[in-house]
């Protein structure tokens, strides 16, 4: 068990570093899209069945493809040759200087997130239990019973945001600029 | 070590990376996976807790990651509509080049 956790976890963690850290955007999707699907068996090592394959079908299927076709229609030089010439000394030492920053930040984070869980007393005296029965009849009745509101809110969102990201992504042909 | 734990501390980890990112890449595509990624730190996070918690019969933090997919699933096509717009106009889709709002 612990081994299988540290693999995936090895594979979910180098994906999203090589995501965040190629030069190349297509390569970038490729690696978040490893990512994802780590992060998916992570979900399924959880014994949570259908939150692991939601994962899948949403982030490997559509999010990472709604990616790609963003990828593919903002072409854009690679980051290192945006900068024109007579600045490019100035906008690189800038540009260092904020990774590092928010390198540092970053790691900020994680060594107060890390120190929490290391002092959590519930982190460290849960053990182990017998999986959880959640089948699908379980999910579905606690979907339409208790959490009926939320999902048909849910529901609207989702057509709200579709239109939305429609309506916004339209050309402005009569709009002037 | 116990498996909380160690989901806790991937999911940080995540979050971390995630964070760094969001901070530092200047395509705002991937701004916006860093943002994904950290959702999926949190959502890690729920699964966690639901799978070792008290009581995971109540199946809270399950039906918490549900919801929240769907709503990353919302927030990522607007949000990739709104880059293609700003690209549209802008010809840019570089966040350190993008600085005024009004066009």
């Amino acid at each position: 068990m612990t081994v299988l956790i540290t693999i995936l976890a090895a594979v979910t963690l180098s994906g999203a570093v090589a995501a965040m850290t190629l030069r190349n955007l297509v390569r970038c999707a490729l690696a978040l899209t490893i990512a994802f699907a780590g992060l998916a068996t992570l979900y399924l090592s959880l014994d949570a069945q259908f939150a692991g394959l939601a994962q899948l079908l949403v982030y490997v299927g559509a999010i990472a493809i709604l990616i790609v076709f963003a990828i593919l229609l903002t072409p854009s030089a690679p980051e290192s040759d945006l900068e024109s010439p007579d600045s490019a000394l100035d906008s690189k030492t800038h540009l260092s200087s904020s990774g590092l920053v928010g390198s540092l930040l970053a790691l900020g984070v994680f060594a107060i997130l890390a120190w929490a869980v290391g002092r959590s007393r519930t982190a460290n005296s849960a053990t182990a239990t017998a999986a959880p029965a959640a089948n699908m009849q379980q999910i579905g009745e606690t979907l339409v019973h208790r959490y009926i509101l939320p999902l048909e809110v849910i529901g609207l969102m989702l057509t709200a945001a579709l239109i939305g990201a429609v309506i916004v992504a339209m050309k402005e042909s009569q709009a002037p600029r | 070590m116990t498996p909380l734990t160690a989901y806790l501390l991937i999911s940080a980890l995540l979050f971390s990376v995630g964070l760094a990112g969001a901070l530092t890449r200047r395509s705002a595509i991937l701004v916006l996976a860093g943002i994904e990624l950290m959702l999926n730190a949190a959502n890690l996070n729920f699964l966690a807790f639901w799978r070792f918690g008290p009581h995971p019969e109540a199946l809270t933090g399950f039906i918490f990651v549900i919801f929240s997919i769907a709503v990353a699933a919302a927030e990522a096509a607007v949000g990739l509509a709104l880059i293609l717009a700003i690209y549209r106009h802008a010809n840019t889709s570089d966040v350190s080049q993008i600085v005024e709002m009004k066009g």
